[in-house]
C-alpha cells in the first residue's frame, strides 16, 4: 500500500480499482525528485469506497482515495460538496450527529478499520487531533487549556504537564507569546493566539494525525500566516488534512490538494499540479473561480 | 480547458480584465504585422515615406507593450490567476514583448530600406521578401493558435524558424562574395545583410510566441529544445 503512487482521478464510471490508477511523473517533473519522493510517502488514512448518509441523503458517493504521512492534504470544493463531512468521519466526529451513517465502504487509519465495532472512538480521537473553524479554548487558563487531554487521561503529574504545556505551546508557535501569562484565562487572547492554543491543546495529547476545519477562516492576515507557518513546521512530525475555501492558503500550504463536488472527489494530486494545470476541467473552473 | 479566449467567467472584473489584455494583445499584434509589412515595401519599392511611417508607429507599440505588463501585474495582484489564467498572464507578457521587439526589427529595416535606396540595388530582391513572407506567416499563424487554442499549429510554427535561419544563411554567403568580388558593394551588401539579419531575428520572436502559446494550452514548456519539444 505504501507504495501506491500519488494522483488519483476519479471517474464516476471508473470501477474502485481504475480509479486509483496513477499518472505521476508529472510529479517529479514539476516539484523535483525529492519532493516527488516525499509525495510517496506511506498511506497512513486509507479511504476506501466510501458513501456516507445524513438520514436518507447521500452526501458522499464512493470516496476512495489515500491520504499520506506527514504530508498536509488540503480539501477543497464548493460549500456542500462534501469536504467538511468527509473530514469529520475520519474522527468518526459524525457519530454525533443523529441519523448519520457510512453507506458503503471503509476507513483505515494505520490499516485498522475506524469504523470496526471493537474500535474505541475515545481512543481514536486521542489519536486525531481536531482543530475548527471558529477557536474554541475552554473558559480556563491558557495552561489548563493545553493540559485538558492529559487531566482527562487522568495525568496529574505536575513536571510531565509542565514539560507538555511548554513542548504544545512552542510546537504551536505560541511559547513566546504567553510564557509569562499561562495561567491567565485564555479568552483574553486575540483570535489567532485563541487558534494556536487549540492546535497547542491538540497537540499536547501527541496525536498522529491533526484535523483542521478552516482553520483560519475567522482570523485576520496576520493570524492567518502565523497558523500557516504553523501549519508547515508541524508537518514534520504530524499527518495534517485542511478544509479551506481558500484557494491561495491550499496553494500555500498544502502538498496534496484534493477537489471534491456535489459529494465526489473529482480529482486528487500534488498542490503544485492542481494549481498549475490540473486533469479535470471542473477542478479547473472551480479554482479559478469560474464556479462555485 | 478552459482558455482566456472562451472566457467563461460571468462578466466580472476578472473577465473584463482577461479580455482587455488579450484584446490588448491582438492590437500590438495588429500593428506589428502593419509596420513589418510597410517596412518591407518601404525596401522593395524603395519608398521613403513608408520608411518613416514605420518609425512613427513604433512608439505606441511601445505604450502597448508596457499597457499590457500593467495589465497582467494589476490582474495578478487583485486575481491571483491559477492553472491556464496562471499561464496566460505569464504568456501574455512574453507575447507582448515579442511582439514589441518584433516592431522594433520592422523599425531597422526601414531604417535600412533608407539607406539602400540611396543607391542602385545591388541584386534583385527575392531570398528577403521569401523570408519576410515566412515570418509574417509565423507571427499571423502564431496569434490564430493563441486565439483558436491551437497547440499542434504553434508546433508547426517553431519549425518553419529552420527555414527562415537556411535562407539567412545562403543569403550571408551570398553577400559575402559579392563583397569580395568588388568592394564597392559593401555598404550596400551590409544593409541587405542586416536586413536579413532582421527577418531572422523576426522569425525567431515569432517561433518564442509559438512556443509561449504552446505552453499556454499544453502546460508543457519546448523552450530551447527541451525534451518533448518538436524541435529537439
Amino acid at each position: 500500500m505504501s507504495a501506491q503512487p500519488l494522483t488519483t482521478v476519479m471517474d464516476e464510471t471508473a470501477s474502485a480499482a481504475q480509479s486509483r490508477e496513477v499518472v505521476h511523473t508529472h510529479v517529479a517533473a514539476s516539484t523535483g525528485p525529492e519532493k516527488a519522493a516525499r509525495l510517496n510517502a506511506p498511506t497512513i488514512i486509507d479511504i476506501n469506497n466510501v458513501d456516507f448518509y445524513y438520514g436518507p441523503t447521500k452526501a458522499l458517493h464512493g470516496i476512495n482515495f489515500e491520504i499520506k504521512e506527514k504530508l498536509v492534504t488540503a480539501f477543497i470544493g464548493p460549500s456542500g460538496c462534501g469536504k467538511s463531512t468527509l473530514l469529520r468521519c475520519l474522527n468518526r466526529m459524525n457519530d454525533l450527529i443523529d441519523g448519520t451513517r457510512i453507506g458503503a465502504g471503509s476507513i483505515k487509519i494505520s490499516g485498522v478499520d475506524i469504523y470496526d465495532p471493537s474500535v474505541d472512538v475515545i481512543e481514536l480521537r486521542k489519536r486525531i487531533g481536531m482543530v475548527f473553524q471558529k477557536s474554541n479554548p475552554f473558559p480556563k487558563s491558557i495552561y489548563e487549556n493545553v493540559v485538558y487531554g492529559l487531566r482527562l487521561q487522568g495525568i496529574n503529574d505536575k513536571s510531565r504537564l509542565d514539560e507538555t504545556v511548554e513542548r504544545s505551546l512552542r510546537g504551536a508557535a505560541l511559547w513566546e507569546e504567553v510564557r509569562d501569562r499561562l495561567h491567565t484565562s485564555a479568552l483574553g487572547l486575540s483570535g489567532g493566539q485563541q487558534q494556536r492554543l487549540c492546535i497547542a491543546r491538540a497537540i499536547a495529547v501527541e496525536p498522529e494525525i491533526i484535523l483542521m476545519d478552516e482553520p483560519c477562516s475567522a482570523l485576520d492576515p496576520i493570524a492567518t500566516v502565523k497558523v500557516e507557518e504553523l501549519i508547515h513546521q508541524l508537518k514534520q512530525d504530524y499527518t495534517i488534512v485542511i478544509v479551506t475555501h481558500n484557494m491561495q492558503q491550499a496553494g500555500r500550504c498544502s502538498d496534496v490538494t484534493a477537489f471534491f463536488y456535489m459529494g465526489r472527489l473529482i480529482e486528487i494530486d500534488a498542490t503544485e499540479k492542481i494549481f498549475t494545470n490540473p486533469s479535470q476541467k471542473q477542478t479547473e473552473d472551480y479554482i479559478s473561480g469560474r464556479f462555485g | 480547458m478552459p482558455a482566456p479566449f472562451s472566457n467563461t467567467y460571468s462578466n466580472g472584473p476578472a473577465s473584463e480584465q482577461i479580455t482587455k489584455i488579450r484584446e490588448t494583445l491582438l492590437l500590438m499584434a495588429s500593428l506589428t504585422t502593419r509596420n513589418l509589412t510597410l517596412a518591407l515595401r518601404a525596401l522593395v519599392e524603395r519608398d521613403e515615406k513608408l520608411a518613416a511611417s514605420v518609425e512613427a508607429e513604433d512608439s505606441q507599440l511601445d505604450e502597448l507593450e508596457i499597457s499590457v505588463d500593467e495589465l497582467v501585474i494589476n490582474h495578478m495582484a487583485t486575481h491571483a490567476p491559477v492553472a491556464t489564467d496562471c499561464r496566460f498572464m505569464l504568456v501574455a507578457s512574453k507575447i507582448s514583448s515579442n511582439l514589441e521587439r518584433i516592431a522594433d526589427q520592422a523599425v531597422a529595416i526601414a531604417r535600412r530600406s533608407l539607406e539602400l535606396n540611396k543607391e542602385p540595388l545591388l541584386k534583385p530582391l527575392i531570398d528577403i521578401p521569401r523570408m519576410a513572407q515566412i515570418a509574417e506567416g509565423m507571427l499571423r499563424d502564431g496569434m490564430t493558435a493563441l486565439i483558436e487554442r491551437k497547440p499542434e499549429l504553434a508546433q508547426e510554427i517553431i519549425r518553419r524558424d529552420k527555414e527562415v535561419d537556411m535562407i539567412n544563411k545562403q543569403l550571408a554567403r551570398e553577400l559575402t562574395s559579392f563583397m569580395l568580388e568588388d568592394p564597392t558593394t559593401i555598404t550596400r551588401a551590409l544593409n541587405l545583410t542586416l536586413v536579413a539579419r532582421s527577418l531572422e531575428r523576426i522569425a525567431d520572436h515569432c517561433k518564442n510566441i509559438a512556443e509561449e502559446v504552446y505552453y499556454l494550452y499544453q502546460a508543457v514548456d519546448i523552450r530551447h529544445e527541451r525534451v518533448g519539444s518538436p524541435q529537439a
